[in-house]
């Protein structure tokens, strides 16, 4: 980066990034999420790619891309693995947060205001695309996932979680989490765009990718934690896809 | 565990290590050697000259370590060099008590045969805990010990924590943790106040020689003034844990050693045949201190620092162990995660774990002091009928026995079997 910015400039990006990086902020449903994401999205990419997380940096030489990255709450920890480590975001104003942030905790990762189908469009390529809570936000489900597999290498492997369909998540995620909790604004979600593991693999085999896996993000309400389930895939939940041809 | 040796340096910001551990007592040694364990670097520093810590006359003190605590030194490879100096509680007997009394009558008694995990605990003499942690830390690569210096200053910043010795030298980490006792100075600097208050009683410590063996039991017993304890230290000898009120305590401490004997004698009546001083005697003012936050920005506190203890129920130092597991078992899992150890998602779960466990022990040992230490006739009898009913009860006294070894509640990692 060059050094002509603004410096009342950065100053407004990192006091940006603090209220991104705040877990009792505005993000808190997200940071409450988050160990266990990381917890599915490191256990995945250690299986596939035959790391050992018990080791230093075990990532190291994995190209990673993040979509929808916001202030970077999955791309700091997949660099601080050793991984390299690129994330794209369609909202312009979170890349600079994102990038103060990454700068004050020491970690380089390449930050873009762009998106999957652009970024695509260039033809780069990654061992491992992350897609978490992004496709039950887009338009065309099925031309944003034969983005996010054109993305891939050969081989290559996508995570994606987002929310099921049906009243439980509807009365969870819409009426629990943005009217009685208020973790999100109202309106963050549009339940008819909610999407059923089953419509999603679908989807996910439309674009050509072979799903391997599947989870659910289960919510206890006296522990106030998430925990990853092997059943409970009625409300939040996450996959995993191969693209062939390794 | 065979990691290469960690880069505590990131890019873009170069540490000294991982960690900064302010005070080299046993929770901030054993601290260091968990996190090495976890793959984190630390620096401990600590006032005390290192031969001063490596002292290995018997100064009289010695710890009653959970069984809880025992399996966490096991894992962190210290149980070997403690084994042979550790004495088995194989029972603990509770007695209300009164001074000249014969103290035989036996309210609640705890046997550890009725648990199957083994013994409740262990008893070790300080100067072997420090010894053997001493040479463990050595032995560490992961760990570098600065002895005889203390800390001046210390500053947090969005990168990382610094500190500045009294010599002048400065030292970075990602994360600073205050593991200096009960007037913790990390604690203080960070604007972290406290809660707390005197009980106006002191504990008077010493250790004993016997006539007659003592079976591996522990005795506590409920005295008016406050509790007295006996708790077996290897071969005939025990290690004598006794309240009294504060001034009446030093009137007693200033008495010769033959007159001192005289005052403990008739607490606990004549099971053990003769008794002499074994070691140096010892006060500690009795009082509760609660820090009112248990992390700050890039800090935590662990040990007395975060909450110092009635020792009523020789929980000070488990706790502290405790406190030491659940961090290292946080930090194990955030760092397989990639997580930032020093972030406040990862400090504050470590904080929300313990702090609940530990303001709930902290009431408990303060109530049950206030309950014990007193002659009223009306509370002399509830507790006796209350002692004998959980007597009754062998599902309720399985859950003390099991208090008692530390086995209740979430168990960090390090404190599985």
């Amino acid at each position: 980066m060059t050094t002509t910015v603004d410096p009342s400039e950065i100053a407004k990006f990192e006091a940006m990034a603090a209220e991104w990086w705040d877990p009792n902020g505005k993000f808190k449903p997200l940071h409450m999420l988050n160990p266990c994401r990381l917890d599915y999205i490191t256990t995945q990419i250690a299986e596939e790619f035959d790391r050992d997380l018990g080791t230093e940096r075990p990532f190291e030489g994995l190209h990673i891309l993040d979509i929808g990255c916001g202030g970077g709450l999955l791309c700091e920890p997949m660099a601080r693995l050793g991984a390299t480590v690129v994330g794209v975001d369609a909202a312009e104003r979170n890349i600079p947060v994102a990038q103060a942030h990454a700068r004050q905790s020491g970690l380089e990762i390449d930050y873009r205001h762009t998106t999957a189908e652009d970024l695509a469009a260039t033809g780069a390529a990654f061992d491992a695309v992350l897609n978490m809570e992004v496709v039950e936000h887009v338009a065309d489900p099925a031309a944003y996932l034969a983005a996010c597999c054109a993305l891939l290498k050969p081989g290559g492997l996508h995570i994606c979680s987002t929310i099921n369909r049906n009243p439980k998540s509807f009365a969870m995620a819409i009426v629990g989490a943005e009217y009685v909790m208020r973790w999100l604004p109202k309106g963050t979600h549009e339940w008819s765009k909610f999407i059923t593991p089953d419509e999603l693999f679908a989807l996910i085999e439309g674009a050509g990718m072979q799903p391997v896996d599947r989870k659910g993000f289960q919510f206890n309400p006296v522990t106030w934690q998430w925990r990853l389930s092997d059943r409970d895939l009625s409300v939040n939940y996450v996959t995993a896809a191969l693209k062939p041809g390794a | 565990m065979d990691n290469p040796a960690p880069r505590a340096i990131v890019r873009g910001m170069e540490h000294d290590s991982d960690i900064l551990i302010a005070g080299g007592g046993l929770n901030g040694l054993t601290l260091a050697l968990a996190a090495a364990q976890a793959g984190l670097s630390s620096t401990v520093v600590d006032a005390l000259p290192e031969a001063a810590a490596r002292a290995t006359n018997f100064d009289g003190r010695a710890y009653a370590l959970a069984l809880a605590s025992q399996r966490m030194l096991a894992r962190l490879g210290l149980w070997e060099a403690l084994r042979a100096d550790a004495q088995p509680m194989l029972d603990i007997k509770v007695t209300d008590g009164r001074v000249g009394d014969s103290a035989v009558f036996l309210g609640l008694h705890f046997d550890h045969a009725e648990i199957e995990e083994g013994p409740m605990g262990f008893m070790v003499e300080d100067r072997y805990l420090r010894r053997a942690l001493l040479s463990a830390v050595e032995a560490e690569a992961r760990v570098t010990l600065l002895s005889g210096t203390r800390i001046a200053g210390q500053e947090v910043l969005p990168q990382g924590a610094t500190v500045t010795l009294e010599d002048g030298r400065g030292l970075s980490a990602r994360v600073l943790i205050g593991a200096d006792g009960r007037s913790s100075g990390t604690a203080q600097r960070a604007g972290i106040t406290r809660t707390g208050w005197g009980y106006g009683q002191t504990a008077l410590v010493c250790a004993i020689a016997h006539e007659l063996p003592h079976n591996g039991v522990a005795h506590q017993f409920f005295m008016p003034p406050g509790p007295l304890a006996i708790l077996p230290l290897t071969g005939n000898r025990s290690s004598i844990v006794w309240s009294e009120r504060e001034g009446f305590a030093q009137e007693i401490n200033a008495l010769s050693d033959e007159k001192y004997l005289q005052v403990l004698r008739p607490r606990f009546g004549d099971f053990l045949g003769e008794i002499s001083l074994a070691g140096e005697r010892f006060t500690y003012p009795l009082g509760l201190t609660l820090a009112n936050s248990w992390t700050a920005d890039r800090l935590a506190l662990v040990g007395d620092a975060a909450h110092g203890m009635h020792p009523i129920a020789g929980q000070g130092l488990n706790a502290g162990l405790r406190d030491i597991a659940a961090l290292a078992h946080v930090w194990h899992h955030a760092a397989r995660r990639g997580e930032d150890i020093a972030s406040p998602q990862v400090l504050g779960r470590y904080a929300e774990w313990r702090r609940f466990d530990t303001a709930t022990l902290a009431a408990g040992t303060d109530l049950f002091n206030r309950l014990y230490s007193n002659d009223n006739p009306l509370l002399r009898m509830g507790r006796d009928l209350g002692m004998a009913a959980v007597n009754r009860l062998p599902g309720l006294r399985r859950a003390f026995i099991r208090e008692a070894a530390g086995l209740n509640g979430d168990l960090p990692d390090l404190m599985r079997a």
